[in-house]
């Protein structure tokens, strides 16, 4: 060791020969360099740990976090933190990253908390290296050389774990929306209903419109009500859409009927000058599936009515 | 490729057994408007299950054959229609307006039995 460092030092003296250095040896020399870090920051973990987590809470980052639960996650991300530098590897510490946004991203804990917690630890170890190697500048110049592409990655491969595991989340959530939101439901032998509610944008319209002729196949349905009660409003390729689903499925020999028109869209289907011959609107989702019966040959009486 | 018509009773019916050139087209037009009358039918059923494309020019095909075979004194029902096929369809406006569409060959030989037995 103490050789290594001999070597070091003379290194440091010849600057041209540094200049030159071969890659190999430069490397070389950031591994003992981080070495000596790495084992700067097990002494001191204990210290930098409590402090780390001091000016966490002081500058009320993951509030929605206990006190020891903080600290419990500071030495984790702590350790995770030492082990990348010591090793260079990321996998393990990405790995953390993503079961620890998994962990606090349902607890409502923001992306810059994460970041900013990230880059706090960063600058706590830098104090801690500033105030170590106050003495010698180039040894300290030297040290950060090291220190900061290091510190940077980890940074940047927690940051982005987060993000990654915040979009992957979303991403999951949309696909359930987009699931739920388009049931073609059976009521009755060969009669379809298709209850739609919420915006359509032209993504969930084809959607409606591949799950819809494909449930007139597999239904072997001759009648399809569309409820649109729930929705608001279309813009024009949307109502074009509609129009076009309402002529494929003729063409698969079914007959819809479009209930529920709002006012709104009753006026955009107007103003695209859609042919009313091929659409057949009732007001009402009863009044769809009624009419839907008789077409069907279906007659609902109650109970008694028929002695 | 020929497309086969075969006789069922009162109705002939015409399987698109694979994507069709212009001139089968063409064949298909001549030999249904003939055989139409010559063998007495009162509907006919061209089922197009097989077909995974219908350009313009075979749809305006399909719906001239309709509305021929009506001048003719008979039905055309045109069946088996891919939901995916459908749906290119009305995107390049083709619709087959005045052709009666059902979703396979049984809907149609129903359509067409339901006809004749209410007719007769």
């Amino acid at each position: 060791m103490a050789k290594e460092t001999e070597r070091l030092e003379r290194l440091e003296r010849s600057t041209v020969w540094h200049e030159t250095l071969v890659q190999g040896v430069s490397l070389e020399g950031t591994a003992v360099l981080l070495r000596e870090l790495v084992a700067h920051l097990r002494q001191n973990r204990t210290q930098l740990r409590e402090e780390w987590a001091r000016r966490i809470t002081e500058a009320k980052l993951l509030t929605a976090m206990s006190k020891d639960e903080i600290f419990a996650e500071a030495t984790a991300v702590y350790d995770q933190y030492v082990e990348a530098l010591e090793t260079g590897t990321f996998e393990a510490l990405q790995a953390y990253a993503r079961s620890l946004s998994e962990r606090i991203i349902p607890r409502g804990v923001e992306t810059h908390e994460v970041v900013g917690i990230v880059l706090l630890l960063r600058d706590v170890l830098a104090r801690s290296l500033f105030a170590k190697y106050q003495a010698d500048f180039t040894k300290l110049d030297r040290i950060l050389d090291a220190y900061e592409p290091a510190a940077n990655r980890i940074a940047n491969t927690v940051a982005v774990g987060f993000v990654q595991e915040r979009e992957r989340v979303i991403r999951q959530q949309q696909e359930a929306i987009r699931e739920l939101s388009t049931p073609v439901l059976q009521v009755r032998e060969r009669l379809l209903i298709l209850p739609i509610i919420g915006v359509i944008d032209p993504q969930r319209a084809r959607q409606l419109t591949e799950q819809l002729l494909r449930g007139i196949r597999t239904n072997r349905a001759k009648v399809v009500v569309i409820d649109i009660t729930g929705v608001a409003a279309m813009d024009a390729t949307v109502a074009n859409h509609l129009v076009q689903t309402v002529e494929a499925s003729r063409l698969l020999g079914a007959t819809v009927i479009v209930t529920g028109l709002s006012p709104e869209i009753a006026q955009t289907l107007v103003t695209i000058g859609v042919d009313l011959g091929k659409m057949n609107t009732v007001g009402d989702l009863q009044g769809g599936i009624e009419q839907a019966e008789r077409l069907l040959g279906y007659k609902v009486v109650p109970i008694g009515a028929t002695s | 490729m020929e497309v086969p018509v075969l006789k069922q009773g009162p109705f002939l019916i015409a399987t698109v057994q694979a994507a069709l050139t212009d001139e089968d087209l063409h064949h298909l037009r001549r030999a249904m408007v003939e055989r139409v009358v010559i063998s007495r039918s009162l509907g006919v059923i061209i089922d197009v299950t097989a077909m995974d494309i219908m350009d313009s020019f075979a749809s305006r095909t399909l719906r001239e054959i309709a509305q021929m075979i009506r001048l003719r004194g008979a039905e055309t029902i045109i069946v088996g229609i891919q939901p995916e096929v459908a749906f290119a369809m009305v995107q390049l406006g083709i619709t087959l307006e005045g052709v009666v569409t059902a979703l396979d060959l049984e809907e149609g030989l129903h359509y067409l039995n339901q006809k004749f037995e209410s007719s007769a």
